[in-house]
């Protein structure tokens, strides 16, 4: 039995410590955001914030959580009230099947928490582990750009919303 | 006479005596400048021949800065008596090599001295470009002479004193530069002796699978017996090749020619932009390098064979024995590695067996700790091996223990020492790597 946090509330779970975080998330928390695609650590669907950082949760076994903070794109915002970094994807339209989209929006997201005013080019080598078969890649940059904004603005409201831990 | 002015007149005969020697080993002549040649003067099938050669020779490798202008030099080459910035050998006049002549630059390659007759730093490999003919010389030129010009010009050296004179290498060179050290040896075959031709000489294999002595001269007497570059462990080339799996022509060629074999898996590190080179080159030079590296490696000795024999059933069968050390190292290793390195997918999408990887049985964890910590990323447009980078997953505690527990695991070496400190500096030194990578 191992305590996870994961949104900022703690879990308790009983799993075995080289189970993929993945697992847990979808299968023990329900929480479906981050998606299975490669089991591989090759295509970026499963992508969560640890500790502020993407990390590819369907590589990262629960022994490697202890202690650290899990977000996922719930921790972020809700329908209702969507974090930045969602009201710019849905405003850019930047989903089509929509399989990737929680995926890059969570490593977007730790960019602009780490850079709140990425170029181009920084955008395009943080978000290269994240595969798109669609084709919405420029969508999705301008999303990323839309959110810096907002966020930037956000920062400004006293009713500033969405920002992970 | 009196005794002291005989003294100091031999005194003085010796102090002009030597320092008519000393001139005579430092100082060399000024090649005349010449007017830009025109690219269209070059015969196009000798810029084509120069072109291969380039890649041959890695050319770009240092002459070109991470997502920079093609051989418009400036990438900081760190060595240990400081950092040297490679020179801008695009035809600009300026800051280029646009006015050198063929003669000047032909003896930069041959004996290290520029147009203007400064020595330059060993880093550029001339020791084993002495070996290589002036009918290539002439096609490399004309390959460089016929290149977008680049205006801009490397920053300064900053060498520890008194390497930042260039005389000392001149000195240097009187020990350490020897010409002509390729001969053709008629017991050979045609073949074995082109690919020695180009180990030797422009491929300059040694510059980093030699190690080095004090003064960063190649300790010729271990000849490809494993070296360092940068923060990574150039392997040893010769018997002593610490690879699970015997090197033989074919592997090392598909290796060379494609960047990954199914029995050694792939290239990466400094590695990888070599492979990348040799994947466009004729088949037939690679083919050679690999038939004259063969023979630098031996054929593998009865014991070796039966290691192998013996590796290659370990990896088909699960692992008999619980392996060694701290229970986490497993448990990283189930979720984190064994779903691509055990899943048998083929090279190079799939990772190689572990118990294959000469990351793991080599004298240290270096490449393995980089590797792990970076991942290896895709080549836009390539066929080209992938792993994601961990570093933001694992600790340095996490990387050490997974580490260990490989290393037992698959290999029956003993123990690595200092595993922790390892990953601390791969850490250290990728953080510096990725700063320098970013725009």
């Amino acid at each position: 039995m191992m305590t996870l946090k994961v949104n900022g509330h703690d879990h308790q779970i009983d799993a075995d410590p080289d189970t993929p975080l993945l697992y847990v998330l979808r299968d023990d928390l329900k929480l479906n955001a981050a998606k299975f695609g490669c089991g591989l650590g090759q295509c970026g669907a499963c992508t969560v914030i640890v500790d502020g950082k993407a990390v590819l949760s369907c590589v990262t076994p629960l022994i490697l959580l202890d202690g650290k903070q899990v977000t996922t794109l719930e921790g972020l915002g809700t329908i209702e009230a969507p974090a930045p970094i969602q009201r710019a994807f849905m405003e850019e339209q930047a989903a089509q099947c929509g399989y990737c989209i929680a995926g890059m929006m969570m490593r977007a997201q730790a960019l602009l928490q780490r850079n709140p005013k990425p170029s181009d080019e920084q955008i395009r080598s943080e978000l290269e582990p994240n595969l798109c078969r669609c084709g919405t890649h420029m969508r999705i940059i301008r999303a990323v750009h839309r959110a810096a904004r907002l966020m930037d603005s956000a920062e400004l409201s006293p009713a500033g919303q969405g920002s992970a831990q | 006479m009196t005794k002291p002015r005989i003294i100091a007149g031999i005194a003085i005969a010796a102090l002009i005596g030597g320092a008519a020697a000393a001139f005579a080993v430092i100082w060399r002549p000024a090649i005349a400048t010449v007017e830009p040649a025109a690219p269209q003067s070059f015969d196009p099938a000798l810029v084509k021949r120069g072109r291969d050669l380039a890649a041959l020779g890695n050319c770009n490798d240092c002459h070109t800065m991470r997502g920079g202008k093609a051989f418009a030099g400036g990438l900081p080459v760190p060595t240990p008596f400081g950092t040297i910035y490679s020179s801008n050998i695009t035809p600009d006049p300026d800051t280029g090599i646009g006015r050198w002549s063929e003669a000047a630059f032909r003896r930069a390659m041959r004996s290290g001295v520029d147009r203007a007759g400064h020595h330059l730093y060993p880093t550029f490999p001339y020791d084993h470009f002495t070996n290589v003919s002036d009918e290539d010389d002439r096609a490399l030129y004309a390959f460089l002479m016929t290149r977008p010009a680049v205006h801009a010009t490397a920053p300064r050296n900053d060498l520890k004193f008194p390497f930042n004179h260039r005389f000392v290498v001149a000195g240097w060179k009187l020990l350490f530069l020897q010409h002509g050290t390729y001969k053709a040896d008629p017991a050979q075959s045609a073949e074995s002796n082109r690919g020695a031709y180009l180990v030797e000489g422009l491929a300059h294999c040694g510059a980093c699978h030699t190690p080095r002595n004090a003064l960063g001269a190649e300790r010729t007497a271990a000849s490809f017996s494993g070296g360092d570059v940068e923060n990574w462990q150039a392997y040893a080339i010769n018997a002593k090749s610490p690879a699970p799996l015997p090197w033989d022509t074919e592997a090392l060629y598909r290796y060379l020619r494609h960047g990954w074999d199914p029995d050694h898996g792939v290239a990466r590190g400094p590695m990888a932009e070599v492979v990348s080179n040799l994947s466009s080159v004729p088949a037939d030079d690679v083919h050679a390098i690999a038939v004259y590296m063969s023979s630098v490696f031996g054929a593998p000795t009865q014991e070796r064979l039966r290691q192998a024999n013996e590796m290659r059933a370990k990896i088909k069968s699960p692992p008999a024995q619980a392996a060694q050390g701290d229970a986490s190292g497993a448990s990283i290793y189930a979720a984190a590695c064994a779903p691509c390195h055990e899943s048998g997918r083929p090279l190079p999408y799939g990772g190689v067996n572990l118990g294959l990887s000469t990351a793991l049985s080599a004298p240290d964890p270096r490449n393995a700790a980089n590797i792990i910590l970076s991942g290896i990323r895709p080549v836009a447009g390539e066929r080209s091996p992938i792993m994601p980078a961990f570093a933001d997953s694992m600790t340095d505690d996490q990387i050490s223990a997974v580490l260990k527990y490989l290393r037992s695991r698959f290999h029956n070496q003993q123990a690595w020492p200092d595993v922790e400190q390892t990953v601390r500096d791969a850490r250290h030194s990728q953080t510096v790597l990725l700063q320098r990578d970013k725009p």
